[in-house]
């Protein structure tokens, strides 16, 4: 077991998540429910990271971070770290990769609330911040748990883009998925089984635990 | 002075060009067909939708003209949506506190409690909507809009807004809920509008009638007025006056009267229309009177008028009686009782006499 690419690879989707919730919250929101120019672009790009080959994705994303690039650039002289072959460019490879995972559910969830809730809490005096709080996000939190769920695991899986740019730098940017690839290739099939095995314990895990959840409130609001 | 004052115009997305006022305590009824535009002149009140143009004043100050549009949240307004719209993770407790955001937090509770029990819903305060029944539901969502409206009121001018509050409850617990918002109003010293397509439901409960057709105001009045003197054919036509037919006026004998079909017709006044001149008049069906056939009153009944019965629908107890009069392609529909029907053998093809009340018939300027 690589103990070290199971938490670097729980440290990745945990950040990964929390960084990414807002940012759905944000982003979905509008897109559930106003209407604007350029709102089919805007869809349209958040599916794209779903469907496109994660190699094509880390490929791109290989020359934006690099340090000539445009990202890797400005992250330089930021910090004075690079983006590429670090855990910041994997963090951030992986929140672009993950905002189909995290929007959708989140965009679905406000879509479902009825805008007569929303109407009938600003005409009870509640603020827009106090709306979200109170009306919005417990109405949606079946969606927002989804997309943390989805987004998690989808994190500890995922690979290609994982490799093209975080490369396979043991404690850096070797997470549990590109361990499994390095012991297969190094012959050593139980290291990669018992590995497996975690992630497919933890994926059923965090799925199991979503529905049972779900389905409980499902049960509570509908009684 | 008016506690509120509406005055809206606009072209899109439906035309809007309405005014009335409202007095503290007052109830007034926005009345008119399906797409007339009376919840979107409630939203522009509550300020979920935004008119072109016009002024929206409440006991001084301004919620919207040219210059100010206030969010909901700065106006004081109580709605009751017409599908409830409770918020469903919400307890029926919660959801009435929630509209008292502007109440010292130590007194929510008490006064939550009050409105609870004012509505008669004691002891479900932590029922869930979807536990709830729709009449039970509709006196949560009257409590969350009467909370914020009183709430308000201590500083200053709150309106409460109902859309259709009653319409999807059934007819025992909508004339329970209508004799509690009768009872309340009358403690609350706020303007409350309503918007209704049930004439009835009006009548029972609004000093005034605003009557909307293609969002513009045709008529403003009391019930009466308006159900009974109706400003123009078309709003005869709005509310229900199916005896509409054109004459021309004048006067005999130095009596007003109105000449229709062949008859003449005698009158209250000629209310300033000038003798000789067309226009359009209405009688409500309790203005006509069924002679019996068995007395022959002509001479001594007043405008009597005789045709032929077309149609006898029996209702209940009532029978809708149409009467078709030469001379005249419209005909009248009044009702009788059933039991006038059965002992005088009437039915279609029988020859029936009337009496056209005087002082019911209306007259309107022709169309």
């Amino acid at each position: 077991m690589d103990w070290s690419a199971l938490g670097l690879s729980l440290r990745l989707a945990m950040m990964t998540m929390l960084l990414l919730l807002p940012l759905a919250v944000l982003l979905a929101r509008p897109l559930a429910w106003a209407s604007f120019p350029g709102k089919g672009l805007i869809d349209a790009l958040v599916t794209l990271p779903l469907l496109l080959p994660p190699t094509v994705l880390g490929f791109y994303l290989l020359g934006v971070f690099a340090p000539q690039g445009a990202l890797g650039q400005g992250w330089l002289a930021l910090t004075g770290r690079s983006l590429v072959f670090s855990f910041d460019g994997l963090l951030a490879a992986s929140l672009l990769v993950n905002i189909p995972f995290a929007v959708q559910p989140v965009q679905r969830a406000f879509e479902a609330i009825p805008r007569e809730a929303r109407e009938a809490a600003w005409c009870c005096g509640l603020s827009p911040w106090q709306t979200l709080w109170r009306v919005e996000l417990p109405l949606a939190w079946p969606g927002l748990a989804s997309a943390m769920v989805l987004t998690f695991v989808h994190t500890l899986g995922e690979f290609g883009v994982v490799l093209m740019v975080g490369g396979n730098l043991d404690g850096a940017t070797r997470t549990l998925s590109i361990a499994i690839y390095d012991r297969v290739q190094a012959f050593d099939d139980s290291g990669a089984a018992r590995m497996s095995l975690l992630l497919v314990l933890i994926a059923f895990a965090a799925v199991g635990s979503l529905h049972f959840f779900t389905r409980k409130v499902g049960r509570r609001e509908r009684a | 002075m008016n506690a509120l004052e509406v005055r809206l115009q606009q072209q899109t997305p439906i035309p809007l060009d309405c005014a009335f006022d409202c007095a503290p305590g007052e109830l007034v009824a926005l009345v008119g067909p399906s797409g007339s535009g009376k919840t979107t002149v409630l939203r522009c009140i509550a300020g979920l939708h935004r008119a072109t143009q016009g002024a929206i004043r409440c006991n001084g100050s301004t919620w919207f003209d040219d210059q100010v549009c206030l969010p909901p949240q700065q106006r004081r307004v109580g709605f009751v949506f017409q599908n409830y719209s409770l918020l469903p993770h919400l307890s029926a407790f919660d959801n009435v506190m929630l509209a008292l955001g502007d109440v010292p937090a130590a007194d929510r509770s008490a006064i939550t409690r009050n409105w609870l029990a004012r509505v008669h819903l004691q002891g479900l305060d932590d029922r869930r909507p979807a536990q709830l029944s729709g009449g039970q539901q509709q006196r949560v969502a009257l409590a969350r809009a009467l909370a914020r409206a009183a709430g308000q009121a201590m500083h200053g001018g709150g309106v409460l807004l109902m859309d259709e509050p009653f319409s999807a409850v059934d007819q025992v617990t909508r004339g329970k809920l209508r004799a509690e918002l009768a009872r309340l109003r009358r403690e609350l010293a706020i303007p409350i509008v309503l918007v209704t397509h049930d004439l009835d439901e009006a009548r029972q409960l609004a000093d005034r009638l605003v009557v909307l057709h293609r969002g513009k105001t045709l008529q403003a009045g009391t019930p009466e007025d308006v159900l009974l003197r109706p400003c123009s054919p078309a709003v005869a036509r709005l509310v229900g006056l199916t005896n509409l037919f054109a004459g021309t006026v004048g006067i005999d004998n130095g009596r007003p009267c109105l000449d229709w079909a062949g008859h003449r017709l005698a009158i209250a006044d000629l209310c300033s229309h000038a003798p000789g001149s067309t226009v359009n008049w209405v009688i409500p069906a309790e203005g006509i009177l069924l002679h019996r056939p068995d007395r022959s009153s002509r001479g001594e009944a007043e405008n009597p008028v005789t045709g032929i019965i077309t149609e006898a629908l029996r209702m209940g107890s009532f029978t809708q009686l149409t009467l078709s009069i030469p001379g005249e392609a419209q005909p009248l529909v009044f009702q009788v009782s059933s039991h006038a029907i059965l002992r005088n053998d009437l039915g279609p093809g029988q020859t029936a006499s009337v009496t056209l009340l005087a002082e019911r018939i209306h007259l309107m300027p022709k169309e």
